[in-house]
């Protein structure tokens, strides 16, 4: 336990001495929608004032999801990559799967702090478009713990199969299109007349953490049930783990 | 056995097989077996290639045992966590936290051993100093040149107290000076009682500082003896090189005639013969003695020492450096 604290006590200070740039690159993206979807486009009337409600849930989970993978699949290819730095903590005595377990929560803690950016940047430029009804802190609370785990779980299993020069590649291949074919700017149930695409996008954790929040947050809009997001999510935590330390440990020893 | 029980490392048959695909295996060890004694520093010398960090890999838990036994302080290699423990590995590569500070790379390496405050501060500031860092200790280690970085891994491996420390190649790569001034630190802390267990594929390293040596090649240990012992191997022993402008027929006899004198070749050369004696150096008084009684000039007199480089071509017939 000592070990594992002391992991996560290393990752705590490197990430806290970049705290800024960590801030910039979490909070930006999540900005800019607000900024652009929330403010902008329902002030010159290209989009009706409620796009804020049905956009918030969706700008919550994907920045979550991309701090999550960011702070942990980034990390963890350069350090298997050439320099092998993480060495030190494999030799570290403590079993190799507590090293990933600290990874993962690493992970989750970063999503946490990009979704808890998101509600004071919502407020303070769209608070006059928005208007939630949080149905029940507690599920609210679920839906935080779980997209927390299946983001970082996500970069866990992405950070051990990509080699380092292929980080960029994995942006444009794999997280984009898991934002963008995620429920995250539309609620899932709109795509009924697109059938295929609202069947194959089932396979994407994006989709029940965004229709997720807005069954907590904008309970009026049309969504996924609780019961299923809720299944969906803890389905992609325990497999994307379990691949995720599977990659791990197979990188760890040779 | 007096011996046996101050062996710190025990390995039976430790076997690795890597499989490439379903009908290519390398077997890059197979099944070696030797000890380390409490207090030496033991060498494991080879080409690359040779099964050396392969080997260290398993002792170290990094690598899969294939089949076979080892044991650390009488602790099973397959009981990982307790196993790291007891030991510390410094590799050929830089693989310090670029992240993070010289100082922190010691402090964090402590904390995740659960070495006290006190302690690890303590310590972290004596091996600074001792590795002559302690100028650059709050510097980040990206700046770091090769021979620093070595210094400061050997620092950090020495923070939680191991019982055997491994380097596995750890000189590669440093110019030699810095080579030099590692092997004093190593001398330093096997005096002060640390056990350590080197890999190295240069043949004056381990000939300079190891107590034991194993000599391996293709997964398999040749020779396993102190470097003089296994330099007394080598058929022939040290070889005094005689430069002559000629060579009297009985020079040959007179010279076979000498006391523990071996085997006697000639090499013509242009303007000389070079006439080779093999034997000790205690011979020289005596060879010269002889060519003088033949009335022979001397051009010149060379003794070649034996290494284990000679060691490693009478064995393998190749160079270590092939």
């Amino acid at each position: 336990m000592k070990t594992f604290l002391a992991l996560l006590q290393r990752d705590v200070t490197v990430l806290i001495r970049d705290l800024p740039e960590f801030v910039m690159r979490i909070a930006m993206q999540p900005f800019l929608f607000v900024f652009v979807f929330g403010y902008v486009l329902p002030s010159i009337g290209q989009v009706k004032s409620s796009y804020a409600n049905l956009l918030l849930p969706g700008i919550l989970a994907a920045s979550m999801m991309m701090a999550g993978v960011q702070g942990t699949a980034i990390p963890l290819s350069q350090d298997f990559g050439a320099i092998k730095e993480i060495e030190d903590r494999l030799m570290a005595p403590i079993r190799v799967s507590m090293v990933v377990l600290e990874k993962i929560v690493m992970g989750t803690l970063q999503a946490w702090i990009a979704g808890g950016l998101v509600f004071p940047l919502a407020w303070a430029i769209m608070r006059s478009n928005l208007s939630l009804h949080v149905t029940s802190f507690g599920y609210l609370f679920l839906y935080l713990f779980l997209v927390g785990l299946a983001s970082a779980a996500t970069g866990i299993t992405l950070g051990t199969i990509i080699s380092p020069f292929k980080i960029p590649l994995m942006f444009a291949t794999i997280i984009i299109p898991m934002i963008f074919l995620g429920a995250t700017y539309y609620p899932w149930h709109a795509l009924s007349n697109v059938v295929w695409l609202q069947t194959i996008i089932l396979i994407n954790p994006m989709v029940y953490a965004a229709e997720g929040f807005r069954s907590v947050l904008t309970p009026g809009i049309p969504h996924i049930r609780m019961l299923f997001t809720i299944l969906g999510l803890f389905g992609a935590v325990i497999i994307l783990s379990g691949i995720g330390l599977r990659g791990f440990i197979k990188r760890a020893y040779s | 056995m007096a011996e046996q029980a101050e062996a710190i490392i025990d390995i039976e048959g430790l076997k690795k097989t890597y499989t490439l695909d379903s009908h290519r295996r390398v077997e890059a060890v197979k099944g070696i077996k030797f000890s380390v004694k409490t207090g030496e520093i033991f060498g494991l010398l080879g080409p690359n290639g040779a099964g050396k960090t392969t080997t260290i890999g398993m002792l170290t838990t990094r690598v899969k045992v294939t089949a076979g036994d080892a044991f650390i302080a009488g602790i099973n290699i397959r009981d990982e966590v307790a196993v790291k423990r007891l030991i510390a590995v410094v590799p050929q590569q830089n693989n310090l936290d670029r992240s993070l500070t010289a100082r922190e790379n010691l402090i964090f390496h402590a904390k995740y051993f659960g070495v006290p405050k006190r302690v690890r501060e303590k310590k972290a500031e004596e091996l600074l100093e001792m590795m002559g860092l302690k100028g650059r200790q709050d510097d980040y280690v990206r700046a770091f040149s090769g021979g620093m970085a070595q210094r400061l891994m050997i620092a950090r491996a020495l923070m939680h107290e191991p019982k055997v420390l491994f380097l596995d190649e750890a000189t590669t790569g440093l110019d030699p000076q810095s080579r030099r001034l590692l092997w004093d630190k190593v001398r330093e802390l096997n005096k002060g009682g640390q056990t350590i267990l080197l890999t190295t594929h240069y043949m004056d390293e381990a000939d300079e500082l190891c107590h034991r040596i194993a000599i391996i090649d293709h997964g398999e240990v040749l020779a396993l003896d102190t470097p003089h012992n296994l330099k007394r191997m080598v058929p022939g022993g040290n070889r005094i090189d005689l430069e002559l402008p000629e060579v009297p027929d009985r020079l040959v006899d007179i010279l076979r005639g000498i006391d523990r004198t071996g085997e006697i070749s000639r090499r013509d050369e242009e303007d000389r013969i070079i006439l080779s004696v093999h034997g000790g150096q205690g011979l020289i008084p005596g060879i010269i003695k002889a060519v003088q009684e033949t009335n022979t000039d001397i051009l010149g007199v060379q003794l070649h020492h034996v290494t284990l480089e000679d060691l490693f071509i009478h064995l393998t017939g190749r160079r270590l450096r092939d």
